[in-house]
């Protein structure tokens, strides 16, 4: 429960220091405007995922691996998997919240009691990267989908004109 | 101490490397620039006594490219052609009777167009179109860096017009009751010995936000030019010299006003035991003068020109015309037809030829 | 920092992305970003300098040996034409206003993509040819030289840019990315950099009179194929003339509308609408596009294009012109048309034959916007209309960029919205009306092959639509666009699923009572008309 208590007591600056570092993934230029501007709708990126990562945030403290773990996930990285980033780099995103935690508690941790309580934390934040992984895959396949069906519907009104000079097939 | 360093750090988006790179380096070659051109005129007026050249001949120098320059390129962008008519609309046009339409930001008068460029131009109104945000508090808005941003541009602009409005009491013999009103209000918070004007300060905060913005902002400073960096610090070197001469060491007015009437009817003569300042102040006058053509200071008179803003959204309305327009080879018709006759013929398609 | 366990040390290596000066030149071309050359097979059928087959990723672009003297003539040329492009590239003084304006930079964060270095990527080379500080101080006035770098990432930016023109609302100078698109675009041009996306259907459009190449005789079967759907929809048949002389309206719209998905349906609303007010109209095949793929070429090649809806206005003896729903359709027929290919002298002053309005706004250029023409028939009371036949949707809708900065038609679309449907619902302010955002796929950039480049341009759009989806249950977007009605289905359906993409005449043909129709069980998709919308149901379903 050690572990547990910091990071709630820490969880503005550990989800800061997270955000701060996803944001470094991009270019500095970049990232300098995504922290700034708060707004939904001029700064979807940025928000977005300041918002998904509390909630994943939560989740991770609580233990639980849930429906609401996967939909922000997939707010994230469907984000991600459409920005310049090799697969290693949109997923890794999830291990950056390890290396906020080691920053800003590594003495206390070292200190108290919570070695054991830390290494089944990091061992929950690899079951999310790995959940992630599936994830991204997902968006992946998703934009693969949309390319093919995208090539079907330029095609779809030759086939129904098709359809409709052949007198034996039912129409609508 | 290490947390506190960090946080800085990434709260500005700094990088360590960054101070060493390109930007950063623009930033300093443009101080090295400023400092260089102060020693030349400590050398040239206190080592070499060149007092006629730095306040007669530079001056009528740097007029005289001015104005060279500066309607060289105003006609050569008003003797371009605007062979299309393409105003940025941001309102609604003008069609059916029974629909508002928005005279100012879809102008289809020619007052339209003047109401829309006096407010673009007075008032900077695209920066102010930025974003209002329903769901956030609105005191958040000020800080904003894009609202702020109209904020140091309208504080820098204005300060400085008034400034140059005051500084005619120098030029006009008698001095007009208009400038000296002006002139009244602009310290009319305060009774201080020497007058502290409010536009001098302004103009100070104004360019110092502005500088700063170039240098902590990463996209601004990402694409900031050593010229951008250049021009802010030649004012400000202007606006400190004159802050200076004014508070601290103090200048004999009388002789400056004496050099600037014998200036204007030209028969110049130069100012005798005048503070070193002023002669910076001068010269720095004189740089930024004859610099602006060159530079991108010209969006000054540009912006009446800009023919995204200062044109009637009434294209369907009245025909431009495009002055270099050409004939163009296209498939006619006829062309069209002589391919496609035979089948157009079998479904039953009304053609031209047999 | 020293202590921290090198694991980390590496990761933050890593993910950091090296940051250079914009001055020097860095592209790179990753799949499913760019889109296709175009095969040299179009740019020889439209007469286009130096066609050959390249790719993007090669070393090698083969560029003409002279290609440096033929882009700096080029701009010199057009520095002497256009004030636009001198004043721009003269005056921005790089404050930054505009940078968080362009939805490519937000969805990509790509710095290169603010519009103010999208413009300097040029400004930077005019400045090195063509101006005296830039020729004396070089590159502390940010000039630098012309190289072939310099000109793969003009292709790769260039092309990544949609002219929508929401910076140039923000611009305290007006300045407009969209001229410097289009002039880098034919600077491009003239070194034989073409894409694909853009001169396909342009070749087409020039042979056939349409983007998608279709003949006459296949046009004439889709006409026949939609009469008979609305026959079964609405048991009314209706007469939809083609290449007529003497009728008094010539209508043209974008070709996707007779033969796209869901633009057919719009198509299907246009019919339904001209049937019941009984307007004397003729389509045409020849002029069978109002879109027009040359403006995201050159200013030539749009105008060569243009030509075709005068002449064969002339041609066929009508009155004046009616022009359905598309985006840049509209830009080049409100901006450029009447200058490209007028006077429009044998014409008359558009006067609508059912309410008598006099369409005085349009008195030179003789063309109405199909939304001006139905918002004044429903303000008449011409139209006997159902808005619960569309009751199933709940309605936003999207201004296209192009009939938004570029015309300002904002209220005709939402008045004839409120008139056919129940329930309407605006997205947030700063993303509509002149501060729309755009799909992410105009101008030429709607190609399969750039798929990620177009989702992520996009996402500024589509987030605003998940919030009108998430807040008020919006299922449907309307749009006045044919780009739009094509590449916003994929957005959504990437970004927010479960909302439909319809041009706003699709819901007018819906609501529209005919004189003579049977019962309506279903709406112009097919679709029964209380039925609650399945997630995102896929085109190809509908069809079946």
């Amino acid at each position: 429960m050690v572990l547990k208590d910091l990071l709630s007591k820490n969880e503005a600056a550990i989800l800061k220091r997270w955000f701060d570092l996803i944001l470094e993934t991009y270019p500095a230029d970049t990232a300098s405007l995504m922290k700034k501007d708060k707004d939904p709708f001029t700064n979807p990126v940025g928000s977005t995922i300041s918002r998904e990562i509390e909630i994943l945030f939560g989740k991770l403290c609580e233990g639980i691996q849930d429906e609401k773990c996967q939909s922000s996930l997939d707010s994230i990285l469907k984000i991600r998997s459409v920005q310049d980033f090799p697969p290693s780099k949109a997923v890794g995103f999830i291990f950056l919240l390890k290396r906020a935690i080691g920053e800003m508690l590594r003495d206390e941790i070292a200190k108290a009691p919570a070695i054991e309580e830390w290494l089944k934390f990091q061992s929950r934040i690899d079951d999310l990267a790995l959940q992630a992984f599936d994830v991204y895959m997902d968006c992946r396949e998703k934009i693969c989908d949309i390319r093919v069906k995208q090539a079907r519907i330029e095609k779809e009104m030759a086939f129904r004109m098709m359809e409709r000079m052949t007198p034996s097939k039912e129409k609508r | 101490m290490f947390k506190t360093k960090r946080f800085w750090v990434s709260n500005f988006g700094f990088r360590a490397s960054n101070l060493q790179g390109f930007k950063i380096m623009g930033l300093w070659y443009s101080v090295s620039a400023i400092l260089l051109l102060t020693f030349l005129v400590v050398i040239g007026i206190e080592g070499m006594g060149l007092v006629s050249f730095f306040t007669i001949f530079i001056p009528y120098a740097a007029l005289f490219l001015f104005v060279v320059g500066f309607l060289y390129r105003v006609l050569k962008w008003a003797t371009s052609p605007v062979p299309f008519h393409i105003p940025t609309v941001s309102g609604q046009q003008r069609s059916l009777s029974w629909i508002k339409a928005d005279n100012i930001d879809s102008p289809y008068t020619t007052g339209g167009v003047v109401k829309r460029l006096a407010l673009d131009i007075l008032l900077f109104r695209p920066l102010l179109k930025n974003e209002k945000v329903e769901m956030q508090a609105p005191q958040r808005l000020l800080f904003k860096p894009s609202v702020l941003l109209w904020f140091g541009a309208m504080a820098f602009h204005w300060s400085f017009l008034v400034i140059l409005l005051r500084h005619l009491r120098f030029f006009l013999e008698p001095v007009p009751s208009t400038i000296v009103i002006l002139q009244r209000v602009d310290s009319i918070f305060q009774g201080l010995i020497p007058v502290i004007y409010i536009t001098d300060i302004i103009i100070l905060v104004a360019l110092g936000y502005l500088f700063v913005r170039r240098i902590i902002y990463p996209q601004v400073r990402y694409i900031s030019l050593s010229s951008d960096y250049f021009v802010l610090l030649l004012i400000l070197g202007i606006v400190l010299s004159g802050v200076l001469m004014r508070l601290i060491y103090k200048v004999d007015l009388v002789q400056v006003k004496e050099w600037a009437m014998a200036m204007l009817r030209l028969r110049p003569v130069a100012p005798k035991e005048v503070n070193l300042l002023f002669y910076i102040h001068l010269f720095f006058i004189s740089l930024l003068v004859a610099y602006f053509p060159l530079s991108k200071l010209m969006h000054m008179p540009g912006i009446f020109l800009s023919p995204t803003r200062n044109l009637t959204n009434t294209s369907r309305n009245q025909r431009h015309i495009n002055p270099w327009d050409y004939p163009v080879k296209t498939h006619t018709y006829e062309e069209y037809e002589e391919e496609f006759r035979d089948s157009m013929k079998e479904v039953g398609l009304p053609i031209e030829k047999g | 920092m020293a202590d921290e366990p090198s694991k980390e040390k590496s990761l933050e290596i890593d993910y950091t992305i090296p940051k250079k000066s914009w001055m020097e030149p860095s592209t790179e071309f990753r799949k499913g970003t760019y889109c296709y050359p175009a095969a040299s097979r179009h740019e020889k059928y439209l007469e286009l300098p130096h066609p050959r087959e390249w790719q993007p990723t090669d070393e090698d672009w083969k560029l003409p040996e002279d290609w440096r003297e033929v882009i700096l003539r080029g701009m010199e040329d057009r520095l002497n034409r256009y004030r636009s492009y001198r004043l721009f590239l003269d005056i921005c003084v790089r404050c930054g206003a505009c940078a968080d304006k362009c939805h490519f930079f937000i969805g990509s964060g790509d710095p290169k993509n603010m519009p103010v270095l999208r413009a300097e990527l040029l400004r930077s080379i005019y400045r090195k040819y063509f101006t005296l500080s830039g020729k004396v101080f070089g590159k502390l006035a940010g000039a630098r030289e012309l190289t072939e770098e310099v000109v793969k990432e003009w292709f790769s930016y260039f092309y990544q840019c949609t002219e929508c023109r929401r910076c140039s609302v923000f611009c305290p100078y007006g300045i407009d990315t969209c001229e410097i698109t289009m002039m880098a675009r034919e600077l491009l041009n003239l070194v034989g950099l073409n894409i694909n996306w853009i001169l396909e259907p342009a070749a087409n459009c020039y042979r056939t009179g349409n983007h998608l190449g279709i003949p006459p005789h296949a046009f004439k079967s889709t006409v026949d194929f939609a009469v008979d759907e609305l026959q079964e929809i609405t048991g009314v048949k209706v007469e939809v003339p083609i290449n007529r002389k003497g009728a008094e309206i010539l209508f043209i719209s974008p070709s996707a509308d007779y033969f796209a998905s869901p633009h057919w349906y719009t198509f299907l609303g246009y019919l339904l609408l001209f049937h019941e007010i009984g307007l004397d109209y003729t389509w045409s095949t020849y002029a069978s596009e109002g879109g027009n793929f040359g403006l995201f070429h050159s200013a030539e090649l749009a105008k060569r294009l243009n030509a075709k809806i005068y002449s064969e206005a002339k041609r066929l003896g009508v009155k004046w012109i009616l022009g359905g729903e598309c985006g840049h359709m509209w830009r080049v027929i409100h901006q450029y048309m009447d200058t490209f290919n007028g006077p429009a002298d044998f014409l008359e002053e558009p006067v609508s034959p059912i309410t008598g309005t006099r369409f005085d706004h349009a008195r030179s250029t003789k063309m109405v916007h199909i939304c001006e023409f139905t918002a004044d028939l429903m303000m008449n009371n011409k139209l006997r209309l159902d808005p619960s036949r569309n009751r199933k949707w709940k309605v936003t809708y999207h201004d296209s960029c192009n009939t938004a900065r570029g015309m300002g038609l904002f209220e005709e679309p939402r008045y004839i919205l409120r008139n056919v449907c129940q329930e309407f619902y605006e997205m947030p302010e700063n993303t509509i009306k002149e501060k729309t955002f755009c799909c992410g796929s105009g101008s030429g950039l709607g190609a399969d092959e750039n798929m990620e480049t177009r989702l992520r341009g996009g996402f500024p759009r589509a987030n605003a639509v998940r919030y009108v989806h998430e807040k008020f249950g919006v299922n449907l977007l309307t749009c006045i666009c044919a780009i739009d009605r094509a590449t916003l289905p994929p957005l959504l359906e990437y970004w927010v699923p479960g909302v439909e993409v319809a041009g706003v005449h699709e819901l007018v043909g819906n609501a529209l009572v005919l004189r003579g129709e049977k019962e309506r069980t279903t709406n112009l998709r097919g679709e029964p008309l209380d039925s609650t919308i399945s997630p995102s149901p896929s085109s190809g379903e509908r069809a079946g």
